[in-house]
């Protein structure tokens, strides 16, 4: 129940953002800094309306639990797991401009997906525990071909330390 | 377990069930947010109180973050998000160690957690360093970025030549700073009064300076890309310094191979680059700096030509060979790295690496560090995210409810009667929303205010 409640306050803060964001789009353009994607939180939350769009992904958290998510056509991978709760930060807010979304796509999938650009390979190559498999999460639209794709949160606690220093023991 | 034991147990949570953990988190940064964060997850009835120094919250995202780098900023909406939970209460305009000690915090609160970040640039500890614009690194950021303390910084813009002592990210916004087109910077959140200077600056070439070579360099690439790509400037590499670099790419990993790519394909691009551009990059390496020479301001800097000693790169040391190199420069930023503080003599601390002693995040019971005053001053906000997720997480799971704490109720009294205006939430979105409203005006995202006095007088009102 209050699972549930939680859920609505989210939603309507969530809604309400997204509707305030497209004001101040509207009133100052040049002050918007937000990249259109961040508008599609709102699309994330919007149940699939036809079986054509769904896309089945599972997350796998940093326990290595897998949360099977029933998403669809068109939904922005950090987005999603917003909705349900899974821990994928998006400091900049899909902007490119931090590593907080950081994940590996399962070996089959990596390769259906675009390739990064520039700029995400760029922020990548400073996220702790790089792999040749790692994306960010943001960057990452779900398609009919991804249906199946297992998308694993990196451990984040450990190895954050740059260029290998390893801090002494106390 | 005895009958007694079990009772005792009882007892204990019974009672500890009416007592709500209070914990108070000293530094509004980053690493305080998210360690907030990861506090309200895992324990439901909390009280957090974020006590800042300044009456403004955000820390680096405020005050590092470059003005020309609006989208780092994003996250600011998450930490507003924290702010606004009930659970949780900005307190800002309060300095640790000065208004009051830790011993005192820690009577008021069942925890502690130090997030105070590291505020202190690295010295050289070479002569000439107190000579007129040799500017710390440090100072000048916070002069652009409107940090109180360094308002009224004494630079000189009046020269052509700029050199830079480090090869970091802090480094790097320095040089784009001083050779981005003025009409760039005007539309950020800039301090006008830095605006102003900048806009008569004569710098036209900035020198960055490493101590070792190509494969060290500490800045990364996204950065550097977009230093390559300025309007208007032109890089000029030294070519020496890159001698049988190409054969060691295919064997580097991918980030460092990423970069050095990038900075050889540069090289390539600018033999044929025959624009003529009013500012120029000069990224130098293998220089160390030995001396900064000048009567009353810097006229020159010493280097000593180094080579590097050691056989796995990432381990190399520079050794100068005994050879000097001067740069004609007016103007020198040191920019070799921050170190934190010992806000209070009671806090373990290693003067060496400038960090609070600590282990995954305790630094002893009921006291807690995390970010970069716990860490030391490197990584991306990922990595300050990461180590305070874990301390919050640590202290959360710790937390001791021996007895009832008065938390902010008696903190407040003692504060107020040391005459301490303490500047709530609601008072710092008066000053944002001020500050908002005179960005408006100026046809930029905000005009940031830098008088503590002025910040509070809004606040307050």
């Amino acid at each position: 129940m209050i699972l549930a409640f939680r859920t609505i306050a989210f939603l309507k803060n969530y809604t309400r953002k997204c509707t305030n964001l497209r004001n101040i789009v509207r009133s100052t353009n040049a002050q918007f800094y937000r990249t259109p994607e961040f508008l599609h939180g709102e699309y994330e939350f919007q149940d699939p309306k036809t079986d054509d769009e769904i896309v089945n992904v599972i997350y796998v958290d940093r326990n290595g639990k897998k949360i099977p998510i029933r998403g669809k056509v068109g939904d922005n991978v950090l987005y999603l797991a917003h909705r349900y709760n899974i821990e994928m930060e998006g400091a900049c807010e899909a902007s490119l401009a931090c590593t907080t979304c950081h994940v590996y796509v399962n070996y089959d999938y990596i390769s259906r997906l675009p390739q990064a650009e520039e700029k995400e390979d760029d922020l990548l190559d400073l996220a702790p525990c790089l792999k040749e498999n790692s994306r960010l999460g943001c960057q990452i639209i779900l398609t009919k071909e991804l249906d199946g794709m297992e998308l694993q949160l990196p451990q984040i606690t450990r190895n954050f330390y740059v260029d290998g220093h390893k801090p002494a023991p106390h | 377990m005895t009958n007694s034991g079990i009772l005792l147990k009882c007892l204990r949570q019974l009672s500890s069930q009416n007592i709500i953990p209070h914990i108070c988190v000293v530094g509004a940064g980053p690493a305080g947010f998210y360690a907030t964060q990861q506090i309200l997850k895992s324990i439901n009835n909390v009280k957090v109180d974020i006590i800042e120094k300044l009456p403004v919250p955000y820390g680096l995202v405020r005050f590092g973050v470059a003005p020309d780098h609006p989208e780092v900023k994003n996250v600011i909406n998450t930490f507003d998000k924290i702010a606004q939970d009930i659970r949780v209460q900005f307190l800002g305009n309060i300095n640790v160690g000065r208004d009051i000690t830790l011993y005192e915090l820690k009577q008021y609160y069942h925890a502690v957690l130090l997030t105070y970040g590291a505020s202190e640039d690295k010295k050289l500890m070479i002569p000439g360093e107190n000579l007129k614009n040799v500017i710390s690194a440090n100072h000048f950021v916070g002069w652009y970025n409107g940090l109180p303390n360094h308002q009224n910084l004494n630079i000189d813009l009046n020269k052509t030549d700029a050199i830079i002592l480090g090869q970091g990210n802090v480094a790097i916004d320095i040089a784009r700073i001083l050779l981005s087109p003025i009409d760039k910077l005007k539309k950020t959140d800039i301090t006008s009064y830095s605006l102003e200077c900048l806009s008569r600056s004569k710098v036209r070439r900035v020198w960055l300076v490493g101590r070792r070579g190509p494969l060290q360099a500490s800045f990364s690439i996204a950065e550097l890309r977009e230093l390559l790509k300025l309007e208007n400037c032109k890089t000029y590499w030294r070519s020496n310094d890159f001698k049988g670099i190409q054969d060691i790419v295919p064997n580097l990993a991918r980030p460092r191979k990423r970069l050095t790519e990038l900075m050889l394909k540069s090289i390539e691009e600018s033999s044929f680059d025959n624009r003529i551009c009013d500012k120029e990059f000069h990224p130098i390496f293998l220089r160390g700096p030995v001396e900064f020479l000048g009567f009353d301001s810097v006229e020159n800097v010493k280097l000593s030509v180094n080579e590097l000693e050691g056989d796995h790169f990432l381990k190399q040391i520079a050794k100068s060979i005994g050879e000097f190199e001067e740069i004609s420069c007016g103007l020198a930023f040191k920019s070799i790295g921050y170190k934190s503080t010992q806000i209070d003599p009671s806090i373990p601390f290693d003067l060496e690496s400038g960090r609070i002693i600590n282990s995954s995040g305790k630094v002893e019971k009921g006291l807690y560090t995390a970010g970069w005053v716990a860490t030391g001053p490197i990584g991306v906000i990922l990595s300050t995210m990461a180590n305070a997720f874990t301390a919050g997480k640590l202290l959360a799971k710790e937390v001791e409810l021996m007895k009832q704490m008065p938390g902010y109720h008696e903190l407040q009294k003692f504060l107020r009667k040391k005459g301490i205006c303490i500047i709530n939430y609601e008072g710092w979105k008066k000053i944002d929303n001020e500050e908002c409203e005179r960005g408006k005006k100026l046809g930029k995202p905000r005009e940031k205010i830098v008088d503590i006095s002025e910040m509070i007088e809004i606040a307050s009102n």
